[in-house]
């Protein structure tokens, strides 16, 4: 939940006295700095704040946070963070976990936290590799990844994160990367989303699969490889320079989205789609789009809040007491009860 | 309407007039509602005032086919004037509502016993069913027994016709029927079943009157039966019992209400995750009632989940437990690893059935005591509590509470799937006669740095050994906290040689630094010839056994252990006190083989892995063998002689 007042901290106040321990050139470290950046933006109280992850490098996250911070098990933070929140829902909750941890191993938890909306945020680093088991390929690692658990290239097909995410009922689903200096934009957004908000954050593990996401990632021909979405605003992208001269749409005899040009910026008879984070149709299409013929979609791509688990978990509690009253000398007499009088052979004392 | 009442002349009195006690089994097809019945005869009878026990024993299956021999459900009661212990090895009366119920159970009625069979079921298909050839009423194979066949289900019918129910549906009400006819044997009123058929139906009024009329057609069938056959009205008198307010209660609500009572005696609110399992539900169920006691119930996608939701809700400062039977215990084991790691108190409630893997989900074991006490990864030491008996288990899931919120730990509370399901009277306790353990959390800095300064040592301990309990929220205390291994006192990440050794041993020592109370002995003297040691729920057997052999003369003593970790202080000098040590278990020997490792005992097992209790006679014959060599007393089966037997002397 937002803490109601804001907070005022500096990075430097986010950050612990332990020693960072991730690889030199490790993504989790920009990861790391995005965060203790936008927390003070958001006004964040390090005492109401809890970091939970799980097992792996980026669950190591919660070390170097000056927060509350419990580093459980392998994929099972989902379930922990779910108990945390229903005992204390005043409590501002992030998961860290990563593509191994929460969508193997954790896949389940990760599935059920986000169809019961248990308000908190979800960071997912998606290295598409074991990292901290040295290098096995993982559940989103690409057909013929080498590896040492599968040296001449793995063969089973890639879970998609995003669109996992959505299908399992996700209300908040985005996408950024590592180096990206719009991440904080992309956690402010997923901060004031009430209930559980996904992001999918490409992360580059320089040991074990470097690189891999360099075809979008770098500056160099960003403007034609990233869409970044926002609420409202014309699906374009391309090359600064020439302006934005390229949109994605509807194909409407094939109910598949397009890259459609861009002529004189005038995207409207081009027929490029207005982005609605509110539209789970075009969402789908949109975790769905193939990165090479698309872009890759990045920044909130789906935002449509519901209820949290917490508030019905809460009014359900509030409904199954109303008019009990909690005494627990009546509940043990409940029911049909009989009294044995003191006879002589059984003194009252 | 085929009535046939056979008196055997032969057979001995299934029981007298006015016997001490009494075991009926009520047995019909799953879909008959013998569960029902036998649950309305047990209020009926604690109403009575009779002291009970019973032994609920269905299929696994929820609707198993109709009429099949795996179909049956049976319920079992043993009543009396003197204390009851157990269910009852072999029952008196057995009501069997179909053919297969009848040849499921039949061999276990005592010789010259009373079988009540409807007929009205007897039909070539459920003959058939229960593959018999020819009917059991026709050949003369039920010559060892009294018979007593009627259709039930046509005078059932008849009974509800004023209310315009189908066949099928009046036939539903033939297990009131039945019941109607016990509580006439019984000399049973007929008040309280009409008042809870009233509740149960409270919207469906016409339901409520026809079950009523098959429960006073089946009352009023007995006046008549009476007068010519069998069947004869007995009357039990109550039980001399310690004064005060009784209620009937199973395994499963008294760990729910011992639950909630422990919450509130640690003043918590109470976090419980579970997942549906077999026979642990229960406690779910009952806890999702009783929300206004600041409970939380939380259905979980997995074990795992639930545990480690559990685990959440502890470190956010509330009361976290979780349930499950064996399987599930298996599933978060490693959850309960993260406990210990992390030291946050937590109750694990395991509902033991017959195992390995799916086992035998609705029949009893206690075949888990390894898991509990050894059954993790690493040195990972955790305190294990077991209840004996239903009404035992509202005391037990206290004391588990007060282990894990004083000491920082989970705790394992044994419970198994007979006294989870068995009924027995239950002096309601005065929450005010229990001493509360209020949590405490830690509210600012607890140490100071080389400087001088205030800092926070979230692993520093305190004389017992735990460190202090911390909620996120609390100012100026944040911290970090996991799996891996803890530096001592600042709880930092290290990896470091000494500090492991340092940390296991700190670990280890706390928990065998629980305060526990001094082992008692259940029944005898405190040296000895025997002593026999059991855990869980063979107390009520062994209880009965050593019982009858004491009234014969017999040197045994009884000893029934809670604390199954840490053992209590004064358990290895006190075993070693006694010539022999027996102890039985429904395993292949698992407290048997923990008792030698720790007291170097040379303990001998009886084992039972069938899924059904001990029959006290099974307990009796074992003890009668430490006797056989004692002239006179071969087989232990001698008549009561004092000097026959006197204890030797204690060792010096």
């Amino acid at each position: 939940m937002n803490a109601p007042v804001k907070f005022e901290t500096t990075l430097k106040d986010w950050e612990t006295d332990q020693e960072v321990r991730w690889c030199p050139g490790c993504g989790d470290y920009a990861i790391l700095k995005a965060v203790q950046r936008t927390l003070p933006q958001l006004g964040c109280d390090p005492k109401n704040t809890v970091f939970i992850s799980g097992i792996g490098c980026s669950s190591r996250f919660p070390y170097y946070m000056e927060s509350y911070g419990f580093h459980t098990i392998h994929g099972r933070a989902p379930a922990v963070a779910t108990g945390v929140k229903l005992a204390n829902p005043d409590l501002d909750v992030w998961l860290v976990t990563g593509d191994g941890d929460g969508l193997s191993i954790g896949g389940n938890h990760m599935m059920h936290v986000l169809r019961r909306n248990v308000n908190m945020q979800i960071m997912l680093f998606n290295n598409e590799i074991y990292g901290l088991t040295k290098g096995q390929s993982s559940p989103t690692s690409r057909i013929g990844t080498k590896s040492p658990s599968t040296p001449i290239g793995s063969y089973d097909r890639p879970a998609n994160p995003c669109a996992f995410a959505l299908g399992s009922g996700a209300r908040f689903v985005a996408r950024g990367f590592d180096i990206s200096k719009k991440l904080p934009e992309v956690l402010i957004a997923a901060h004031a989303h009430q209930g559980a908000a996904f992001i999918e954050i490409f992360q580059n593990c320089i040991v074990y699969n470097k690189d891999v996401f360099e075809a979008f990632a770098v500056p160099k021909g960003a403007g034609d490889h990233q869409l970044w979405l926002e609420h409202g605003e014309p699906m374009l992208f391309g090359d600064p320079k020439v302006g934005m001269d390229k949109g994605i749409a509807l194909d409407t005899e094939t109910l598949e989205l397009k890259v459609v040009s861009v002529v004189d910026g005038d995207w409207q008879s081009a027929g490029v789609l207005v982005h609605d984070q509110t539209n789970r149709s075009i969402v789908h299409m949109l975790v769905e789009m193939e990165f090479g013929p698309f872009p890759m979609a990045l920044g909130v791509l789906y935002d449509d809040p519901r209820p949290t688990f917490e508030a019905a978990v809460i009014e359900e509690r509030a409904k199954s007491s109303a008019g009990k009253e909690a005494n627990l000398a009546k509940l043990l007499a409940k029911g049909q009860t009989w009294t044995v009088e003191a006879s002589e052979g059984h003194p009252t004392d | 309407m085929a009535t046939s009442a056979v008196k055997n002349p032969d057979a001995a009195p299934a029981a007298a007039e006015s016997p001490e006690a009494v075991v009926v089994r009520f047995a019909g097809d799953s879909g008959d509602g013998m569960q029902l019945t036998g649950g309305q005869f047990t209020l009926s009878t604690a109403l009575a005032g009779n002291d009970l026990a019973t032994f609920p024993d269905f299929p696994a299956e929820i609707r198993a086919p109709q009429g099949t021999l795996f179909g049956v459900s049976a319920f079992q009661i043993n009543f009396g004037s003197r204390e009851i212990n157990t269910a009852g090895d072999a029952p008196d009366v057995l009501v069997a509502m179909n053919p297969a119920a009848l040849k499921v159970n039949l061999q276990s009625l005592k010789p010259g016993g009373l079988v009540i069979i409807d007929t009205g079921e007897f039909s070539k298909r459920n003959l058939d069913k229960a593959k018999y050839t020819v009917s059991p009423l026709d050949d003369g194979s039920l010559a060892k027994w009294d018979v007593l066949a009627f259709d039930i289900s046509a005078l059932t019918i008849e009974a509800v016709k004023p209310f315009g129910l189908g066949n099928k549906d009046a036939l539903r009400s033939k297990n009131m029927w039945t019941l109607g006819l016990a509580l006439w044997m019984f000399d049973r009123p007929r008040d309280p079943i009409e008042q809870w058929l009233k509740a149960k139906f409270k919207s469906k009024p016409d339901i409520a009157d026809a079950n009523i009329a098959a429960l006073n057609a089946g009352h009023a069938y007995g006046e008549t039966a009476e007068l010519t056959g069998p069947l004869k009205k007995l009357h039990i008198d109550p039980v001399e019992s310690a004064p005060g307010l009784y209620r009937t209660i199973t395994g499963a609500e008294a760990i729910s209400l011992g639950l909630v009572a422990g919450a509130q005696l640690a003043e918590l609110p109470m976090f419980f995750g579970g997942y549906p399992i077999t026979p642990a539900s229960a406690i779910l169920h009952h806890l999702a009632r009783l929300k206004e006691f600041g409970v939380t119930t939380f259905q979980a996608e997995d074990e795992i989940a639930a545990i480690c939701a559990a685990i959440g809700a502890s470190y956010a400062g509330q009361l976290g437990i979780t349930s499950s039977s064996g399987p599930g215990i298996a599933l978060k084991t490693e959850a309960m690893g993260l406990a210990i790691m992390t030291e946050l108190p937590l109750v694990i409630v395991n509902s033991q059935r017959g195992g390995p893997s799916t086992g035998l989900p609705t029949k009893t074991e206690q075949s888990d005591l390894y898991q509990a006490v050894y059954g993790r990864n690493g040195d990972a030491p955790m305190p294990v509590v077991s209840c004996s008996s239903p009404g035992d288990a509202f005391d037990c899931a206290i004391e588990a509470v007060r282990i894990a919120t004083q000491y920082m730990t989970p705790v394992m509370l044994l419970t198994d799937g007979y006294i989870a399901n068995a009924a027995e009277p239950w002096l309601v306790p005065d929450p005010d006669n229990y001493t509360p353990f209020p949590a405490k959390f830690l509210e600012k800095k607890n140490a100071k740095n080389a400087d001088g300064d205030d800092t926070l040592l979230p692993y520093k301990r305190d004389a017992t050994g735990k460190r202090p309990w911390i909620k996120p929220g609390t100012p100026d205390l944040m911290h970090r906290i996991g799996g891996i291994e803890k530096q001592v006192d600042t709880g930092h990440i290290d990896y470091a040689p000494d500090n492991h050794q340092a940390m296991t041993d700190i670990r280890i020592n706390k928990v065998l630094g629980v305060d526990v109370p001094d082992q008692e002995v259940a029944l005898g003297e405190t040296s000895g010839k025997l002593v026999v040691v059991g855990w869980g729920s063979t107390y009520g057997p062994i209880r009965r056994a050593v019982d009858n052999a004491r009234r014969k003369g017999l040197d045994v003593s009884h000893i029934h252990v809670r604390h199954i970790w840490p053992l209590p202080k004064n358990l290895g000098p006190l075993l070693h006190s006694y010539d022999n040590v027996l102890v039985p278990e429904m395993n292949t020997g698992q407290f048997k083989t923990v008792l030698r490792d720790q007291f170097l005992v040379d303990a001998t097992p009886l084992t039972k892995t069938s899924g059904q209790p001990f029959a006290i006679a099974e307990l009796e014959e074992a003890i009668g063998k430490y006797f056989d060599n004692i002239p006179g007393n071969e087989g232990g089966e001698v008549a009561v002689n004092d000097t026959q037997l006197p204890s030797p002397e204690p060792d010096a």
